[in-house]
Order: C-alpha cells, then sequence, then structure tokens
C-alpha cells in the first residue's frame, strides 16, 4: 500500500523554469507528508505482541574458554565455519589463529601494522583476512606447515585511503558511521536506506537471523533494532544502569537473544523480543572490543582490550 | 604523531556521552531528598564531613536502578575509576570496597571531564608542590616525570615554582581537613588523568575515528516507496518461536554444548566429518531444520546433498546443479568467473544441453546478452528464476516424500532424548 500522494507528484511534468530550490522544497514537503503518513500507520509495538511470548528464564553463562597470548588489545576477532577456530587480532600487530577448543594458537602471523583492526576467516577456512594502519586487507593463506613463513605469501586485496576498520568475506551490506546506519546495494553501490535514530556513534551493526532487520550498538548506550522492510525501528535496549556505549553486537541463532560487548568491561544479554535485560556477564577487566557468535551458535566470544578472549 | 595525540580528537563524541551520564549519577546521589545519607568520617585524629561507604553507594544503587549487587558494585568501581568518588583510606587504590571504607565525592572542579585536557603546566605545578611539600615524596614515576617535564617546559619553570610555593602557602592558612581533603582530591584528579605506568588507563581511547560528517551519502531516490507490513513485529516474534529450540544457548544441544562438557561429538558430527557422515545418523534438529524454508535446506550441506537424491529421482537434477554453479560464481573468484560463466552456458543455457535448464524467454535473453560481458552477478535472474522453480515445486514435494519422511523418522528415533515436539511432520 503506498501512499496515495506520492504518485501524482511524480507524474507531474518538470517545467523547464522550476528553479532547483522550488524543487527541493517540494521533495522535502513531501518526505515530511510521508514521514506523517508513516507515523500514523505506526504500528504494535514490537514488545506489545511480545508480551504473549513466555518469558525467558535465567540463564547460567559463563566464561567457559579464556585464550591468552596477546601482547596488547585484542581489537577484532571472527569464527570459522568450523565453529571451533577463531582469528583474532591486535594492536600489537599480531594476527593469531586459535583452536579455541584446546586453547591452542594454531598460527600467528606478524602484521607490519600496528592496530589491526580487522580480522576475518574465509568461508574455506583457509585463509584470514586482516588490515589495520597499514590502510590495506591482505589475506594470508593459512597452512600446517609450521615452517611455513606465512608472510611471505600474503597478497594484498585492497588499497584504503584510510586504516582498515571492519573487513569481511561475504559482502557486507551495512555501515554505521556517525549516528546513520546505512544499508548499500552491492551491485549498484548505491544506498538504499538509511537510519537515523542514535544519538551517537555507532560502533556495530548485524543482521538478524532472517536477514530482515538488523541491530545497531552505539556510543548513546544503546542497542536498536531496525526492520528493513518497514523501514523503522523497531526496538530500544537500554536501560538507565547503563552508561558506557556498546562496541559490538550480535545475535544467537534464533534471534531471541541479543548480546551487547560494553566499553564498561561487561556483556549485556537482552530479549529481543521483549525488549528486557535477560543477563549481565563480566569477567573481563577493560572493554570488551568485539563479539561473535559462532556459526552453530553454541557459544559467543568476546575480544577485549585486556588481551584476553573469552568463550 | 603518537596514538596519544590522535586519540583526543575522538575524545569529545565517545566520552562526553559516558561522562554526561556518570555526572547525571552523581548529582543524583548528592540529591538532598532522593540522595544519599553522609555522615561524618574519622580519619586517623580529624573528621571528614560528608562521607560515605562503600557499601552504601552499593546499596542506594541497587535500590535506585533496581539491579543485582554484582552490577552495582561494578557500577560504582567504574565511578571510582573515572574519579567521581575517591577513597578516603588509601588514596592510590582506586577500588570500591564494598565494606565501611570512606569515600568522598570529588568537587566538579576536578571532574575529569571539566578539566581536560589535563595540562602538563598544572601537573609540573602538582609534582613541584609535592616536591617542597615534603623531600622524597615524590615516587618515581612521578620523580621520572617531573625531571623530563622540567627540561620540555624549563621557560616556565620560574612560574611553575612561583605558583607551588603561592598555592602550598594558602593551603597552610586553611583548616586542617579542608587542607587534607583538597590534597585527596588533587591527587585523585592526578591518579586518573597521570596514571603510574603499568595501572590502569581509563582514559585510553584507542583509535581517532576518522569525522565522516564529510561523506555525502545520498539516497537513491527521493520518492521512497515502503511497504507498510501489518503488525511489523510479528514476523520477529514467529521467526524465534520457530527457531527457539534450535538455539543451542537457549535451549541446549543434542548430545551436548561442547564448551560445557568437553565433549566434541556435537562439532564432530556438524563438523569437516560431515560429508562422511551418512545422513541417517544427522541430527533430528537439522533434518527438522530443513522444513523450515527452503534456503535453510540449500544452505546445509547435508540437506543440499539429500535434496539432490532426490532431484536425481525426479530427473530435475540440473536446476540444483545450475543454482550452485550460480553460487559459485557469485562467490568465488574474480579471476576465473569469464571461464565459469562460459561453462554454465555450455552445460545449462544452450539449446539441446545435456543439462538444460527451463528458463523463460525474457530471463533467457537477458542472459544472454549479459553473457557477452560477463560479471559476477551476471546469472543472478536466471538463477532467481530457477531458483523459485525449485522452492514452488520440488521443494514441497520432497517435504512430502518418503525419502524425507524416511529419514526425520530415522533421526528421531537415534535421538536419545527428545527435548521438543515436532512441529514440522504434518505435511503442509
Amino acid at each position: 500500500m503506498r501512499s496515495p500522494r506520492v504518485p501524482e507528484m511524480a507524474t507531474q511534468e518538470v517545467q523547464p523554469n522550476e528553479t532547483l530550490t522550488h524543487l527541493k522544497t517540494e521533495s522535502d514537503t513531501l518526505k515530511t507528508k510521508l514521514e506523517e503518513e508513516r507515523a500514523k500507520l505506526h504500528d504494535v509495538e514490537l514488545h506489545q505482541v511480545a508480551e504473549k511470548v513466555d518469558g525467558l528464564g535465567q540463564f547460567i553463562m559463563k566464561t567457559r574458554r579464556t585464550l591468552k597470548g596477546h601482547g596488547n588489545k585484542v581489537l577484532c576477532m571472527d569464527w570459522c565455519k568450523d565453529k571451533r577456530r577463531i582469528v583474532s587480532s591486535s594492536q600489537d600487530g599480531k594476527v593469531i589463529v586459535w583452536d579455541a577448543f584446546t586453547t591452542n594458537k594454531e598460527h600467528a602471523v606478524t602484521m607490519p601494522c600496528t592496530w589491526v583492526m580487522a580480522c576475518a576467516y574465509a568461508p574455506s577456512g583457509c585463509a584470514v583476512a586482516c588490515g589495520g594502519l597499514d590502510n590495506k586487507c591482505s589475506v594470508y593463506p593459512l597452512s600446517l606447515d609450521k615452517n611455513e613463513n606465512l608472510a611471505a605469501k600474503k597478497k594484498s586485496v585492497a588499497m584504503h585511503t584510510n586504516y582498515l576498520s571492519a573487513c569481511s568475506f561475504t559482502n557486507s551490506d551495512m555501515q554505521g558511521c556517525d549516528k546513520k546506519a546505512n544499508v548499500w546495494d552491492m551491485r549498484s553501490g548505491q544506498c538504499i536506506q538509511s537510519f537515523e535514530t542514535h544519538e551517537s556513534d555507532i560502533n556495530s551493526v548485524r543482521y538478524y537471523p532472517s536477514g530482515d532487520a538488523f541491530a545497531s550498538g552505539s556510543d548513546d548506550a544503546t542497542c536498536r533494532l531496525y526492520d528493513l522492510r518497514a523501514d523503522r525501528e523497531v526496538a530500544i535496549y537500554s536501560k538507565e544502569s547503563i552508561i558506557f556505549g556498546v562496541s559490538s553486537v550480535d545475535f544467537s541463532l534464533s534471534g531471541r537473544l541479543l548480546f551487547g560487548g560494553y566499553n564498561d568491561y561487561t556483556i549485556n544479554v537482552w530479549d529481543v523480543l521483549k525488549g528486557t535485560r535477560v543477563s549481565i556477564l563480566f569477567g573481563h577487566e577493560n572493554r570488551v572490543s568485539t563479539l561473535r557468535v559462532s556459526p552453530d551458535g553454541t557459544a559467543f566470544c568476546t575480544g577485549s582490550w585486556d588481551h584476553t578472549l573469552r568463550v | 604523531m603518537t596514538i596519544n595525540t590522535l586519540a583526543r580528537g575522538g575524545w569529545d563524541r565517545e566520552q562526553m556521552a559516558c561522562f554526561q551520564k556518570m555526572e547525571k549519577v552523581i548529582v543524583a546521589m548528592q540529591d538532598p531528598d532522593m540522595g544519599m545519607k553522609m555522615r561524618n568520617q574519622r580519619l586517623l585524629i580529624t573528621v571528614i564531613p560528608h562521607a560515605m561507604t562503600g557499601r552504601d553507594m552499593i546499596t542506594w544503587l541497587i535500590q535506585k536502578y533496581c539491579i543485582c549487587e554484582e552490577e552495582a558494585l561494578h557500577i560504582s568501581g567504574m565511578l571510582v575509576r573515572y574519579g567521581y568518588v575517591y577513597p578516603l583510606k588509601e588514596p592510590r587504590s582506586l577500588v570500591l570496597r564494598p565494606d565501611e571504607s570512606p569515600y568522598r565525592f570529588q568537587t566538579p572542579y576536578f571532574w575529569t571531564s571539566t578539566r581536560w585536557p589535563a595540562s602538563e603546566l598544572d601537573y609540573a605545578i602538582y609534582l613541584a608542590k609535592k616536591n617542597i611539600r615534603k623531600q622524597g615524596e615524590l615516587m618515581e614515576y612521578e620523580k621520572e616525570r617531573y625531571s623530563v617535564l622540567h627540561k620540555r617546559i624549563n621557560h616556565t619553570w620560574d612560574f611553575v615554582v612561583m605558583q607551588a610555593r603561592e598555592q602550598l602557602r594558602a593551603s597552610k592558612q586553611r583548616r586542617k581537613a579542608d587542607r587534607i581533603v583538597l590534597e585527596c582530591q588533587e591527587q585523585a584528579y592526578w591518579l586518573i588523568n597521570r596514571p603510574q605506568p603499568g595501572a590502569h588507563n581509563v582514559l585510553d581511547m584507542g583509535l581517532e575515528r576518522p569525522n565522516n560528517l564529510s561523506a555525502r551519502v545520498t539516497l537513491v531516490s527521493d520518492i521512497i516507496t515502503f511497504l507498510y507490513v501489518s503488525y511489523v513485529p510479528v514476523p520477529f516474534v514467529k521467526y524465534s518461536e520457530q527457531y527457539q529450540n534450535h538455539d543451542p544457548i537457549m535451549q541446549g544441544c543434542l548430545p551436548s554444548n561442547p564448551w560445557i562438557s568437553d565433549d566434541t561429538a556435537y562439532t564432530r558430527v556438524l563438523g569437516h566429518l560431515v560429508l562422511l557422515v551418512p545422513a541417517f545418523a544427522a541430527p533430528v534438529d537439522l533434518v527438522e531444520r530443513w522444513s523450515f524454508s527452503f534456503m535453510e535446506l540449500l544452505n546445509d550441506i547435508m540437506g543440499r546433498r539429500e535434496f539432490m537424491i532426490y532431484l536425481e529421482k525426479e530427473f530435475s537434477a540440473e536446476n540444483l546443479c545450475f543454482w550452485q554453479a550460480c553460487e559459485d560464481i557469485r562467490h568465488g573468484e574474480s579471476s576465473r568467473i569469464v571461464e565459469k560463466v562460459e561453462e554454465i552456458y555450455k552445460n545449462f543455457l544452450t539449446p539441446g544441453a545435456a543439462r538444460w535448464v527451463n528458463v523463460d524467454s525474457k530471463t533467457m535473453d537477458k542472459t544472454l546478452k549479459g553473457i557477452r560481458h560477463p560479471h559476477r552477478f551476471v546469472m543472478d535472474d536466471a538463477q532467481m528464476h530457477i531458483y523459485f522453480l525449485m522452492k514452488k515445486d520440488s521443494y514441497p514435494r520432497y517435504l512430502k516424500s518418503d525419502l524425507y519422511k524416511n529419514l526425520l523418522a530415522k533421526a528421531i528415533m537415534n535421538c536419545p532424548t527428545c527435548l521438543f515436539v515436532l512441529s514440522a511432520c504434518s505435511p503442509s
């Protein structure tokens, strides 16, 4: 169902003597009218519908593994598709591949730069990509031969004008810049949707498992859920006692739980439907910089500025 | 440029939000009606007014925000770490003890947000005061910094010493209690803004974020069309309910969550060995998931394999092969795109090809045109067409087929304890 006014305006001919400003004001009024229409159709809130859903019981979530070995802040991590390997990168320039289950380190690569802010595991499990202050994204193939000098085999994949802050092997469709979250069409390279309800910089965005929505975490200490089809914010996850910003978010497999890593060293677990906090987890001794749920959903891993990773 | 200077630029956006919130809490704590009860605290022989205990703070926080004790302890710990509250006993240890240890609120003059960035001149004056007041009172690291500063701002050193002497003289004229309080406050401020090397530095901000305000993002069209989705929240509820039983963090998984039990049986089944595992050993929740949506079936390696077996029986396996080949192009290496597109054309699209796929004429024309200039997404339309063909036709029939039903039955039999009711058994 579309707003009835829209097609009318669109088919009006543009007169040659209409100035640009006139058209701009026209499109602005159109936008405000659309917003008003949208607001009138404002829906039942998510948590109201969720009232009929059973509440979640108490969860006992504990640190099951601690990965120690980085010499400085852990900045980013990613899971391998085999659900047990993890790659992590740190401020000291090291990228380490761990078998999180046994906590053994399997590979270690020293990057030529510090502040390696991004790393990702290839879907095939055979390579990792990483980048940082060197403004490049490099791909390192992983081999089981311990003697091989991995650094010699790396390939540079992209050059950027500033430091690399995130990379992943599949098309990452979203970007949080300042307070806006934009959704891009990878094929046309254009921004097709934009959301601006956060009060501070957005630090992390993650798709809801069904792909129709996404969550964002921001410096304003809230996480928000946006529906892509309805084109609006659907829920806010915040509490007065939570003061520090969110550095990274991820969903559990069913999408019922949202995990947020915060700058006050804690992890808050939210009930996505009811909008309430399920649990708060302690353990890290410095801010949580990165958080990812494992591919099979059995656990999630957090990396922190306290040099460790926890599963 | 060092990292530290870079960090200060990003300070404003990120930290100001936190500091404002912390300050709100602090102000609320000091509210005459709803705030905390404060009392006089005895420190050696002096009595310090307006002090509170760690225990009081925690109790107040629990009451005000309805949180548990651990969280209240954490929050009050952060307030101490950031210098809004300082301890009277053991002032160098910025830790909140949940007992009768006394604490005081830092005066707003010394709030980190008020005087940012902490100036070198002020630090020099502070260290000079300490040095003059009692010889040898400076700690090792403070002595080092003092001499570094002395070299760096040598030209204003006379001013520094003069200021230090002046401030010491003024403080001697105050009451002892006030003097002690002021010294504590100043010390707390500098412990945070110039922490001991190796100590936790709460003001460490990391890399500065580039300012993106200049990047203009224009939406594709000014006329925004959107679907009015009735009851926006309902799809979320439905999705979560459907997958809730399959969420290992929420419901546990069979045989056990490997991270808790240290048993890799779960990962073994779903790990690299999956292709060697016979289908009837698939866990029941996985087989059930294939019935949730076509994407679930295709995304799972075993599901795809089983579906292929079924299609071969129906003589329509080329559809799935075509779809897989298209996926390969989309996610594969750029260098091999041209070669792969040609292969697809040869095997699936040429009239009379061995595995010809049934694509409607319009899509076929478009695709054939696109093939002349092959790129990663050239097969998208055709792939989508075949995807929907399979989804509408072969997929529902597969779910009703004996092949699938037997698989599901075997999986249930193998499962020692079924945690949930199987909802997908009835044909839909």
